[in-house]
């Protein structure tokens, strides 16, 4: 153990842990998240989440996607600061983050509220619903453009441009978390301060370009 | 005096403890099964807002709201073991003849345990029906002599951070404290519940006394009483302070008045599954006909 220990240097263990993390196949990835929000459906339809299976679904859905986008947001300072490469399966991150959204949206909709009418005075009426609707729209344009030809058809710059969508959804979709919570949590407040500092990241002194 | 109030139901209506025994080993055996009967009972509970058939024990001590033991659903009944309840005493105090801390034993002696089966109706918008034994609130005010001055009741909930993980948290301004209007208190539809099911009260239920107000949302019917104060003014209570254009004073079930945060229309009953249908939410909860001389004139809206 002591010998592996010294001939592998911190940046040729990056490049094993990278080069393992590049072997992992996309649709695995997609496999893996479709399969898991379908079990926590099964648990929930045959009692596995507890005697009130609706709420329990809808926050566990939406919990999910604030994970998937503080994992997708952590994509980039990772390589940057800690060196590992996650960039090749960052689309399935968004993509899968998108996915749980809209079962959130749908559990919500379907399970939760029941009533187009409901759902339009919950939209209007309570600001945490407002809130995360806003998110949704704003990721409604990342989740149909997550497609090598939607990237060959808007370029790349514009695509990257319009997927920085992202960071003031991420930002709403932890306030909505917050202002649904009853009285002082930290739990919300922990997924904000992430989703923050992980935006301040991005945030470097202007230099001169040199790609 | 026990017996002012009589349901339309008997206790020959709560489920017999053989029965939910039963119920939770076909929910263990069988997840189909279970999945199928739970649909079934979603839309029973649909058809008919004025159900009265009591939740299971296990759906009653299961989803519980009891944020000194943490905020989770199930928190409470993973952690409300750690509180003890043997001794209790409570304290009564303020404008009453005989105050004093009395003994748990010595408040219930003399006090006639029946059974009520009361809606209880969370401002979550979900709810459950509940059959709680226990004895109204007035034989106890009556009891302590309740003074002319006094208009108002104050509760408190035990606060004992090293039994209540959730007290480490701030959630809101420990401890938790309720309150009625004289009138509240003294309705014969208000009681200080010891069990349900014909147990001692589970302790994530409140244990081993609390306070049961069904005509209001479910956080007035304060959990795991420690003292009680007769006063001329109105209590500060917990949730009012902690966000008054939320939650009022009076916490009425009131359809018409909307929660900023959750419409109060319809509500959900506990143990209709994944696919259990909205009930539409009732003024006063059902109990119009006994309560709603207690506010008249009042706008229910402004005084929610």
């Amino acid at each position: 153990m002591m010998r592996r220990n010294q001939i592998l240097s911190r940046p040729a263990l990056m490049q094993r842990l990278n080069n393992a993390l590049r072997r992992i196949p996309p649709w695995l990835l997609y496999v893996l998240g479709a399969a898991y929000g379908g079990w926590l459906f099964y648990l929930a339809a045959t009692g596995g989440l507890g005697v009130e299976p609706i709420n329990t679904l809808e926050r566990l859905y939406g919990e999910i996607t604030l994970q998937l986008i503080v994992l997708g947001l952590a994509v980039t300072p990772l390589r940057r600061h800690a060196g590992v490469n996650l960039m090749p399966m960052r689309r399935a991150i968004g993509v899968l983050a998108f996915f749980f959204l809209g079962a959130h949206l749908l559990v919500w909709a379907v399970l939760d509220v029941q009533r187009v009418s409901a759902m339009w005075a919950d939209i209007l009426e309570r600001p945490y619903v407002t809130i995360g609707m806003a998110g949704f729209l704003l990721l409604l344009p990342l989740g149909l453009t997550s497609n090598n030809w939607a990237v060959h058809k808007l370029g790349a710059a514009t695509w990257r441009k319009l997927h920085k969508l992202v960071y003031p959804a991420a930002i709403l979709g932890a306030v909505h978390f917050i202002w649904l919570t009853k009285g002082f949590q930290w739990e919300p407040l922990i997924y904000l301060t992430i989703i923050l500092g992980l935006l301040a990241l991005r945030i470097r002194p202007a230099k001169p370009r040199i790609d | 005096m026990a017996r002012r109030y009589a349901s339309k139901l008997t206790w020959d209506d709560v489920t017999p403890r053989e029965a939910y025994l039963n119920r939770r080993q076909i929910m263990a055996g069988g997840a189909a099964l279970a999945g199928a009967t739970l649909m079934t009972r979603g839309v029973q509970a649909a058809q008919d807002a004025w159900d009265l058939t009591p939740n299971t024990l296990e759906q009653i001590t299961s989803y519980n709201n009891f944020y000194e033991f943490g905020t989770g659903k199930e928190d409470p009944a993973r952690h409300a073991h750690m509180m003890t309840t043997a001794p209790w005493s409570i304290q009564i105090d303020g404008m009453v003849d005989s105050p004093g801390t009395y003994s748990l034993e010595d408040i219930i002696a003399g006090q006639t345990i029946e059974e009520r089966i009361y809606r209880l109706r969370c401002v979550e918008r979900w709810s459950l029906v509940v059959p709680w034994n226990g004895f109204e609130l007035s034989d106890l005010l009556e009891r302590v002599g309740v003074q002319d001055r006094a208009r108002y009741v104050a509760f408190e909930t035990l606060a004992r951070p090293e039994e209540m993980l959730g007290l480490r948290v701030p959630v809101i301004d420990w401890p938790y404290r309720e309150g009625l209007r004289l009138d509240e208190a003294m309705h014969p539809l208000t009681i200080l519940a010891t069990g349900l099911y014909g147990q001692p009260m589970p302790n994530q239920n409140g244990a081993p006394i609390r306070l049961v107000v069904p005509w209001k949302y479910g956080y007035k019917s304060i959990k795991s009483i420690v003292r009680i104060t007769l006063t001329d003014e109105q209590p500060v209570t917990a949730w009012n302070a902690y966000a008054p254009n939320e939650y009022g004073f009076y916490s009425n079930v009131n359809p018409n008045r909307a929660h900023p945060r959750w419409s109060q229309e319809f509500e959900r009953r506990i143990g209709g599954g994944l696919f259990a249908r909205n009930i539409e939410t009732l003024m006063f909860n059902g109990y119009e006909d006994e309560v709603a001389h207690l506010y008249d004139g009042m706008d229910l809206i402004e005084f929610h």
